[in-house]
């Protein structure tokens, strides 16, 4: 509670009653722990492909959020350049998958376990 | 250098005394030493240049007789050079400079250096012993051309070449200033030795004989070498003309008596040279390689093995004969060894059937003989009978070579007879005699005074008497074994039976044949008879070739003019070098030497031996008697007699009423000689004891060493091998291939990390409050 008030003092606009960093720092590990829990337990490329996006989109979250917090904005700045990059990595990625997918007609990441030792 | 300084004191302190007591008491004259014409160097290196033409002929595919007139060429050149070296020096030494080879100072002290200059060091000795090493080769040489010209086109560049290299490796060994260049002579022809025998380099015996030859020789190397390494030691030099000076003192100290002056090194150095000439010169135990090296071509037998390479022993202690005077155990050593390998030669000759190892093993025995010499003090007398031996025995071998030349590879007695009297052989027969009666030691011919001599003065010498009575009776096997052979093959009824050997390659050509033969189908085997029919044919046009076919056709062919002119020339050779005693007071070879460090050492006065036997015997000997008469008068009868039973028995064995070339009476005797004949015939088994003795522990050890060098030596390389093999086994697991399996690693890594961390903060944060 201290702490809004310093950034409500600072002149920045004036957060959401009650809702302080700490709550988006809960969302953003909430959302990040389904994403990697996701990553961990499902065989599909495209789940699997999503999931690492929750977890990207979960930093972000938190990245803004301190951002916002400690008035420096180039968290946000950096945001925007991950959502930059994560769109492109996106395109890539999802173009692989079609390729891996043709190949064994499966997205199943147990298609693929050619190296081992 | 301090050892060297050392040296000079105690040098000094030897001397000091009889300086001051008589004006410079003197050992031996030390030869006065002058700048020597450069043109000397040519000797040594025309046949060096020799050696590099041949090669480039061998290059360029030669396919004449090239490289043979070139040899002979530059042989002959540079045996006029020593003639007009010859003629140069009157007494005294001269060096001639030809190029700095090793120079090196490890101080600025003027001592402290060591120097082995290519420079030449020409006295009466060294140019006595050019005389007949290039004079031999250029004849040899001759001979060759023809003997090997069944190798024009495939190893005639090749022996000519390795014949060019030896001639400068012995000038080397023999003209050299210091006994570095001597080294490097005496491995050059060990070097050019075993190439030579090694040439019919498809045989496996030959192969055999020259890796026996080279090793027998690098055991002798080893005490040359050790001596070399000793002299610098203790001298601080390698250079003759200041070695023999520094040696003096020593010398004149064992003259007086004073034997405790001379330290052990001293003794040690002449017995660790003698051991050097023991090897290359084929002296008991290290004989062995000799016989063995007759697998060469004969005309190699006959320069390298019987007239020059073998006396570079004899010449390495005529050359430090003054480090010889100063030991009083090296010169009884020297004459014990050549009479026991005199002795043991002569009864190995005797019942041998290989004629040309009969020379060999006759070579082996005379020079037991030339070491007896040198051991007995007299130089000349030793020096000599090398000088007479050389023509004698070179004749001898090149006579055995044209009857192997001729009768396909024969070199058996029993299988010849009455070769003198078939046509075209009458110089061989009588080049052959001469030889024989030189060696056999007849009356008036080169090879009884250079005997004589020897065996005189061995009775003179106090204490070496048993070595003259040794010598004598070998004097009489020697003639009974070579008059043995001349008996058999070149007198008598006639009869031969010729050899299945071809020189090289053309037996290859038969066995080819005879293969295509055995292996093919009928057809095909009609076709091998016919092509055998075809080169008989060819062959049966040129008569040299005609001897490889077929014994029902054959009829040898008798020795062309470069075999002759060589053997007459060398038999005329060896007849004249008996006016040679004659000339002067004492003989040519002993004027000679006279001049050199190698000079004779007198009786001073009656009764005083110069020498290290004065001490042997306690006191001042008295001269030696050959049963109270004067031994050199009477050696002159005795050893008449001696040779003339020797070959009387010869005579009686071996010609009279033998009827055919494989039995005479002899062999009636051998059921009452036992064991001995057979024992003599087998060499004694000399061979099989070295071989039980040291080749077969020897053999046991290295595969002891095998068995640990696996084991421990490369198991510890392979478990370095193994170790990352097996870690990498025990990990591979971890990458199963599975994706999820990669993505929990990281998930866990990435708490472990976070851990971590949270838990350092916590910590700081203790530690801060």
């Amino acid at each position: 509670m201290q702490d809004v008030l310093t950034l409500a003092q600072a002149g920045g606009t004036p957060p959401m009653a009650g809702v302080t960093l700490a709550h988006y720092l809960f969302v953003s590990a909430a959302m990040f722990a389904l994403g990697l829990v996701g990553f961990l337990v499902r065989r599909n490329l495209i789940v699997m492909f999503l999931c690492t996006e929750l977890m990207f989109q979960a930093s972000g979250i938190a990245l803004i959020a301190f951002a916002r917090y400690h008035m420096e904005m180039s968290g946000q700045t950096f945001v925007i350049f991950v959502l930059t990059v994560a769109a492109a990595e996106a395109a890539l990625a999802l173009a692989l998958v079609v390729l891996l997918f043709r190949r064994r007609d499966s997205l199943s990441t147990e298609a693929w376990q050619e190296m081992r030792g | 250098m301090l050892m060297h300084s050392a040296v000079q004191n105690a040098a000094e302190a030897v001397v000091g005394g009889a300086v001051s007591a008589a004006d410079a008491a003197r050992a031996f004259a030390l030869p006065e030493v002058t700048e020597g014409p450069w043109w000397v160097a040519l000797i040594p290196f025309l046949p060096l240049l020799g050696a590099a033409l041949c090669g480039l002929c061998a290059a360029f595919k030669v396919k004449s007789k090239l490289p043979a007139w070139i040899t002979v060429a530059l042989l002959a050149t540079s045996f006029a050079i020593t003639v007009a070296m010859f003629q140069q020096l009157s007494g005294g030494a001269s060096i001639s400079h030809a190029f700095r080879w090793i120079e090196f100072r490890w101080g600025p002290e003027a001592d402290q250096i060591f120097t082995a200059n290519f420079s030449f060091y020409a006295d009466n000795l060294s140019i006595l012993w050019m005389l007949f090493v290039t004079g031999l080769a250029t004849l040899i040489a001759l001979y060759a051309s023809e003997y090997m010209s069944h190798e024009v086109g495939t190893g005639y560049c090749r022996f000519f070449a390795a014949f060019c290299l030896f001639v400068f490796s012995m000038s080397c060994l023999v003209l050299g200033d210091n006994l570095i260049l001597l080294f490097l002579g005496w491995e050059g022809v060990g070097l050019c030795s075993y190439l030579l025998i090694g040439y019919y380099y498809k045989k496996p015996s030959a192969v055999a004989a020259a890796k026996k030859a080279f090793i027998m020789n690098r055991i002798g190397d080893l005490g040359l070498l050790m001596g070399i390494f000793l002299t610098f030691v203790h001298f601080g030099t390698v250079e003759y003309r200041e070695l023999f000076a520094l040696a003096e003192p020593y010398v004149l100290a064992l003259q007086q008596g004073r034997i405790g002056d001379i330290p052990a090194i001293v003794n040690l150095i002449p017995v660790l040279l003698a051991i050097g000439a023991f090897g290359k010169s084929a002296q008991f135990p290290l004989y062995v390689w000799l016989p063995d090296a007759m697998e060469g071509p004969t005309p190699v037998s006959a320069l390298i093995h019987a007239a020059t390479m073998v006396t570079a022993g004899v010449y390495l202690i005529a050359r430090t004969y003054p480090l010889f005077l100063a030991s009083d155990i090296a010169l009884p050593l020297v004459a014990w060894v050549g009479a026991i390998t005199a002795l043991l030669a002569a009864t190995i000759g005797m019942a041998q059937f290989d004629i040309k190892r009969i020379m060999a093993y006759s070579t082996v025995s005379q020079l037991g003989f030339m070491f007896c010499g040198l051991a007995v003090l007299t130089t000349a007398g030793g020096v000599f009978h090398v000088l007479t031996h050389a023509f004698f025995k070179a004749t001898l071998f090149l006579a055995c070579g044209a009857v192997m030349h001729g009768f396909a590879g024969q070199l058996d007695l029993r299988k010849l007879s009455g070769v003198m009297f078939m046509p075209g052989w009458l110089i061989v027969g009588l080049a052959m005699l001469v030889g024989c009666l030189n060696l056999a030691g007849f009356p008036f011919t080169a090879g009884y005074f250079s005997k004589d001599l020897i065996l005189a003065e061995a009775f003179i010498t106090p204490t070496m008497a048993p070595i003259g009575w040794i010598l004598l009776f070998t004097a009489g096997l020697t003639a009974y074994y070579t008059f043995r052979v001349f008996f058999r093959v070149f007198v008598g009824p006639k009869e031969f039976h010729p050899g299945d050997d071809a020189h090289g390659e053309a037996e290859t050509d038969v066995e080819e044949h005879s293969e295509q033969v055995e292996q093919g189908n009928p057809q095909a085997e009609a076709v091998g008879e016919k092509a055998h029919d075809v080169g008989d044919e060819a062959h049966g046009a040129d008569e040299a070739e005609d001897h490889e076919h077929g014994h029902g056709h054959f009829h040898p062919h008798p020795p062309g003019w470069a075999i002759n002119t060589v053997l007459a020339t060398l038999a005329l050779a060896s007849i004249l070098a008996a006016g040679l005693y004659f000339i002067g007071d004492k003989g040519w070879v002993d004027g000679m030497l006279q001049s050199s460090t190698a000079q004779q050492v007198y009786l001073t006065q009656e009764g005083t031996r110069a020498s290290g036997y004065a001490l042997v015997t306690a006191e001042p000997a008295a001269k030696g008697t050959f049963l109270g008469f004067d031994p050199h008068k009477a050696m002159y009868y005795v050893s008449a007699v001696v040779g003339l039973i020797g070959i009387g028995v010869a005579f009686v064995l071996h010609y009279l009423g033998r009827t055919e070339a494989a039995t005479s009476r002899a062999d009636k005797l051998l059921p009452a000689m036992g064991p001995i004949a057979t024992w003599a015939q087998d060499k004694w088994r000399v061979d099989e004891l070295y071989d039980m003795v040291i080749v077969k522990p020897l053999r046991v050890i290295s595969h002891i060493f095998h068995v640990i060098d696996k084991l421990i030596v490369d198991g510890l390389v392979n478990l370095f091998g193994v170790l990352p093999r097996m870690i990498g086994s025990a990990l591979r697991p971890v990458q199963s291939g599975q994706l999820q399996g990669y993505a929990v690693g990281m998930a866990v890594g990435l708490a472990f990390v976070l851990l971590v961390v949270v838990l350092m903060a916590v910590a700081g944060a203790g530690v801060a409050s």
